[in-house]
């Protein structure tokens, strides 16, 4: 089947009696017509690699711009040494989501989850939980799958991706993945993993993409942050058996529709928002300083004949 | 069909998978089809690329897959260095491509027997990537197929020459398009496959009338 619907997914995970991770998995078998251990195969790697990142990180390190790194140690030093408001649990889920970010603006290995950008937002819940509860690995896998689940239904009736939908693509579509994710590794029923997915993205809903200076570091670092607390706050709440009023699939479309429906200053282009702030602007110019004068390049340039027919596909 | 590894993943190196895991992989398309590590590399980074790039360790990543790097080596970011190490001299600079994608750079590439290759290609998000043209003729693949590309004689019976041995051989023609720069002149023939090409079967291609020049491209393993 199509990973196109939560309600159909969880439809057919009642009418089966197999668990939504199953369907995942099954689905991935036919698409990439691999066996059942090779595709738990390949997703154990991807569990590792997250779990490498987030044990190599750093908090020496800064990005190009020098705009982001530290925070993370920052933050974990915070917490062992006072107690935080929200408790040790929540303030060490602050800083892995803050280290991974760091560790993907600082040119180190991540997962992109959905995207490099929300590349913190996952592990950064899971990581934590798995370590604290003594998650199984299996188990572990099991709940990549239900994101995956769920970041496909995203990916197809809305979009995954900052330039399309702006951040609540990215951040929202993590954070209902990771949402999903706690539900299933607490023992959440289908239904209940449809909620947490509709509550965490309503509440992320039109969250705009206005990187400073188009650079993946201000605000998409601390962003993660939002994202993993708010799939923490979606899973208990769907937990303890509050619902989404409206319907899963039906919030996937409105982040859809509200995504098409941002202003292209909030779409990646860093022309708006925090980008278009005079701090914002003014990091830009820093960056922008040694760049050299652009010029069209002509035929002669390119020392290739430019054809102006389009290729054409006789097969799609 | 969305693969859900394209959804969680791909294992890269940060920051942006558009910028950086794509570049990589724009990079590594160059140097299959050009045959080996280029000795020399004119890079030209157009829209977003451009605007963008340095911040985003884009021509880093560019010139990673030039030497062969896969879009998660942690060596990405001290790539300049392996270059010089390795004898490739780049240049870098910023151009307007008209009706080009913002994520898009043209690269002229040279290798160490003196032959050439030019190509433009995008980077489409999440890593994917599209080249668009290839020695002057517009092209359209992706590299998310094995990929065969036959520069061939504009002549009638080279495409079922090509496609007759590939059924022969038991290989599944995914997508295919044909472009030429004018009739009876060079002519491209770019062909995605569900399964790998064996060696065997290129030997055999290269050996039609027709055929100028064929470069396979193996997508990348799992």
């Amino acid at each position: 089947m199509d990973l196109d619907s939560m309600q159909r997914i969880l439809e057919q995970s009642l009418a089966d009696n197999k668990p939504i991770w199953q369907i995942a998995l099954e689905e991935d078998m036919a698409n990439r017509m691999v066996t059942r251990e090779a595709s738990m195969e390949k997703m154990r790697r991807t569990w590792r690699a997250m779990v490498d990142s987030a044990d190599s990180y750093s908090g020496e390190r800064r990005s190009l711009s020098g705009l982001v790194g530290g925070d993370g140690e920052r933050m974990r030093l915070y917490y062992a040494n006072h107690e935080s408001i929200g408790g040790s649990f929540t303030a060490e889920v602050m800083a892995s989501a803050l280290a991974m970010g760091e560790n993907n603006a600082c040119m180190k290995r991540i997962v992109a989850a959905p995207t490099a950008g929300s590349c913190g937002v996952m592990p950064a819940v899971l990581i934590p939980l798995w370590r604290k509860e003594g998650i199984p690995e299996e188990m572990m896998l099991q709940a990549l799958y239900v994101t995956c689940a769920i970041g496909s239904v995203i990916a197809t009736r809305a979009s995954i991706s900052g330039a399309a939908g702006g951040c609540q693509a990215e951040v929202g579509a993590a954070s209902a993945m990771a949402a999903g994710a706690l539900t299933y590794l607490h023992g959440g029923t289908g239904e209940q993993i449809c909620h947490a997915v509709a509550i965490s993205l309503k509440n992320l809903l039109g969250l705009v993409c206005d990187p400073v200076a188009g650079l993946v570091e201000v605000p998409c670092v601390k962003r993660n942050v939002i994202g993993a607390m708010n799939a923490i706050a979606a899973a208990d709440m769907a937990l303890a058996g509050v619902e989404s009023r409206i319907p899963v699939d039906e919030v996937i479309d409105a982040m859809g529709d509200v995504g098409r429906r941002l202003p292209v200053e909030f779409r990646e282009t860093a022309l708006g928002g925090l980008a278009a702030t005079p701090t914002g602007k003014a990091v830009k110019e820093r960056m922008q300083k040694n760049r050299k004068r652009r010029r069209t390049l002509t035929i002669k340039d390119m020392r290739w004949k430019l054809t102006t027919a389009p290729a054409r596909e006789t097969k799609e | 069909m969305i693969d859900i590894f394209d959804i969680l993943g791909p294992v890269m190196v940060g920051p942006s998978s558009s910028h950086t895991a794509g570049a990589v992989r724009i990079g590594a398309m160059g140097r299959t089809l050009l045959g080996g590590t280029p000795v020399k590399a004119r890079l030209h980074l157009h829209g977003s690329f451009a605007d963008t790039g340095v911040g985003h360790g884009t021509d880093k990543a560019l010139i990673a897959g030039l030497l062969g790097m896969k879009p998660d080596d942690l060596e990405i970011p001290n790539s300049f260095a392996h270059a010089e190490q390795q004898g490739l001299e780049f240049t870098f600079d910023e151009v307007d491509l008209k009706n080009a994608h913002p994520n898009t750079v043209a690269m002229e590439l040279t290798a160490s027997d003196g032959h050439t290759l030019s190509l433009q290609a995008c980077s489409i998000g999440g890593g994917r990537i599209r080249v668009t043209m290839l020695d002057g003729v517009a092209v359209s693949f992706t590299g998310a197929y094995n990929t065969l590309i036959i520069h061939n004689k504009d002549d009638r019976g080279s495409i079922a020459d090509v496609t007759t041995t590939l059924s022969r051989a038991r290989v599944n023609i995914a997508y295919m398009s044909l472009s030429r720069s004018a009739r009876g002149g060079n002519a491209i023939m770019i062909i995605e496959t569900d399964e790998k090409i064996p060696p065997v079967v290129l030997q055999f291609l290269k050996e039609f009338a027709g055929i100028i020049h064929l470069t396979y491209y193996e997508k990348e393993d799992e």
